[in-house]
């Protein structure tokens, strides 16, 4: 039984649809990630999977439990087995480094201070950054940040681990140590993991399988090599850059038409 | 016509929208405050209400002083050349005791609650809002009307009533030092005479306008804030909204408990 199923998922804002009958099953111990451009509807998956918002229609099963429609202390045992780290990283600014990981084991667990202070320690030294507990957020780095925002998610040992953009305004080698992060939290933990990205070097290496999202739609959904060598126009289009269509509508050449003479006109 | 009926319904129906919110919040915040409670409740919910006490509460002790003293001086001269002409200068001490203890001593704290603490609210809520900080706690299954609400309502329970007696008794020394120095009226005389004008009534009926000031100051500082859209600008119109409409509404309530007070004969 798949960790997590998605049936028939339609979500709207303001009548404007944004997935439009989605259906994935993610299994136990698998790392999915979700591909897609810009405004695809990446991101609005993982709200509806992390129940931050309602669908139009369709469920999200998580451990057996339909988040779209459980109750509230259903979907708090199900959030209890989610980490998530947010594409912003989302620390709390008032809180240190230290305090932001130890928040959730402070909450859900009767650890004495002194096993958190201990477990904290031994989160933010996984994700390289020990020594660093005591800075605050805004003394951080963009890629510590993320990290932090991973340890934080991995406090409780999570079930599933959902990234957001983990390596986006990253530079390459953090990127890369965060995929190593990542492939080690896999082989250590056999944790479920979803990560959105646009990186295709860090999705190829780190997914078991992809899911392509175009349109509000899944235009492909596959194991790494299938997606490789898929022949659907629009994973081609998204693997070898093809740009789009976006300069060449009637708006776009009018503008730069009425661009080119008034400049024409001033000369 | 009809865009004008239209525009009065959309109007009507806004603001039908955020009352509604307003006690969808209370209530919601009502069954939340248990964990705010101290030995009852969750300690770090506890720990944030005391903190918020200081900051609501302690904070605001220079600045409420000073407005209930300057109020007190400015009352008590006005009274005073108008009474004077009719020889009734003792009166000035039952219009500023009485006066005070019914109705400027909790409006006045409510002021500056309002623009110091709800602002601060409505601003800090917004940020996290933003930075996705709010959608970070649901994550974390903690729900922010029990993390961020709940203290802040329960400090303000507790620091407007006592600042507004604090408010009082500033406003009332004030009035006494202007008639040792119009009338060298003996401060200990005086201070009988205004203890005599005021009854155990007026204190309980300015202590319920208080503890009402307070709900509206949290729920609305805190709702604007729940309420932001978009980006830090958004923050900024939340944060004036938060006051406008607290002290507006403060008014409407004050005039409504008033008139309440009035007809059943409590003041």
């Amino acid at each position: 039984m798949p960790i997590i199923s998605i049936r028939d998922l339609v979500v709207e804002y303001d009548g404007r649809r944004i997935l439009d009958g989605l259906s994935l099953d993610i299994e136990h111990g698998e790392t999915m990630v979700l591909l897609g451009g810009s405004g695809s509807g990446k991101s609005t998956l993982l709200r509806q999977i992390l129940t931050l918002e309602r669908p139009k229609s369709g469920s999200v099963v998580v451990k057996g439990i339909d988040v779209t429609r459980c109750s509230q202390a259903e979907l708090k045992s199900v959030r209890h087995s989610i980490g998530m780290a947010f594409q912003s990283a989302a620390l709390f600014n008032s809180l240190s480094l230290e305090e932001n990981v130890a928040l959730p084991l402070r909450e859900h667990t009767r650890l004495a201070p002194s096993i958190v202070e201990l477990v904290v320690g031994m989160k933010l030294a996984g994700v390289g950054l020990a020594g660093f507990g005591k800075l605050h957020p805004q003394e951080l780095s963009g890629g510590m940040k993320k990290r932090a925002a991973v340890a934080r998610a991995l406090a409780l040992e999570p079930e599933i681990l959902v990234l957001d953009e983990p390596s986006a305004g990253l530079d390459p080698i953090v990127a890369a140590e965060l995929d190593q992060t990542i492939l080690l939290l896999k082989e250590v933990f056999q944790m479920t993991i979803i990560v959105v990205t646009h990186e295709m070097p860090s999705a190829f290496k780190i997914a078991d399988r992809i899911a392509m999202l175009y349109q509000g739609r899944f235009a492909s959904v596959g194991t790494k090599d299938e997606i490789r060598n898929s022949q659907n126009p629009r994973v081609r289009q998204f693997l070898d850059r093809i740009p789009g269509n976006i300069t060449k509508t009637p708006e776009v050449s009018a503008y730069f038409q009425k661009y080119m003479q008034a400049q024409e006109a001033y000369e | 016509m009809a865009t004008v009926l239209e525009s009065v319904g959309r109007r009507t129906l806004s603001d039908l929208d955020y009352v509604g919110s307003l006690n969808i919040q209370l209530w919601a915040t009502l069954r939340a405050m248990g964990n705010a409670l101290p030995f009852v409740g969750n300690r770090y919910r506890w720990r944030a209400s005391v903190r918020q006490m200081l900051q609501i509460g302690v904070d605001a002790m220079p600045m409420v002083s000073l407005m209930a003293i300057c109020t007190g001086f400015i009352l008590a001269m006005q009274g005073a050349s108008e009474l004077r002409r009719f020889g009734a200068m003792h009166y000035v001490i039952d219009l500023v005791a009485v006066g005070f203890t019914r109705e400027l001593g909790p409006l006045l704290t409510a002021i500056a609650v309002s623009g110091r603490s709800g602002s601060a609210f409505a601003a800090e809520i917004g940020t996290m809002k933003v930075t996705e900080e709010l959608d970070s706690l649901r994550v974390m299954a903690l729900e922010p009307v029990e993390f961020l609400l709940a203290p802040k309502y329960l400090a303000a329970l507790i620091s407007v009533p006592c600042l507004s007696i604090l408010c009082n008794v500033f406003g009332i020394v004030a009035g006494g030092l202007f008639m040792f120095f119009s009338t060298r009226l003996a401060p200990l005389l005086y201070l009988r005479y205004a203890l005599g004008s005021i009854a155990l009534r007026d204190v309980i009926t300015g202590l319920i306008k208080s503890v009402a000031f307070a709900t509206i100051i949290a729920h609305v500082g805190c709702l604007e804030g729940f309420r932001v859209r978009g980006g830090p600008d958004s923050v900024g119109r939340s944060t004036t909204s938060a006051v406008v409409k607290s002290t507006f509404l403060v008014i409407v309530a004050d005039a409504i408990f008033t008139t309440i007070f009035y007809f059943t004969g409590a003041n």
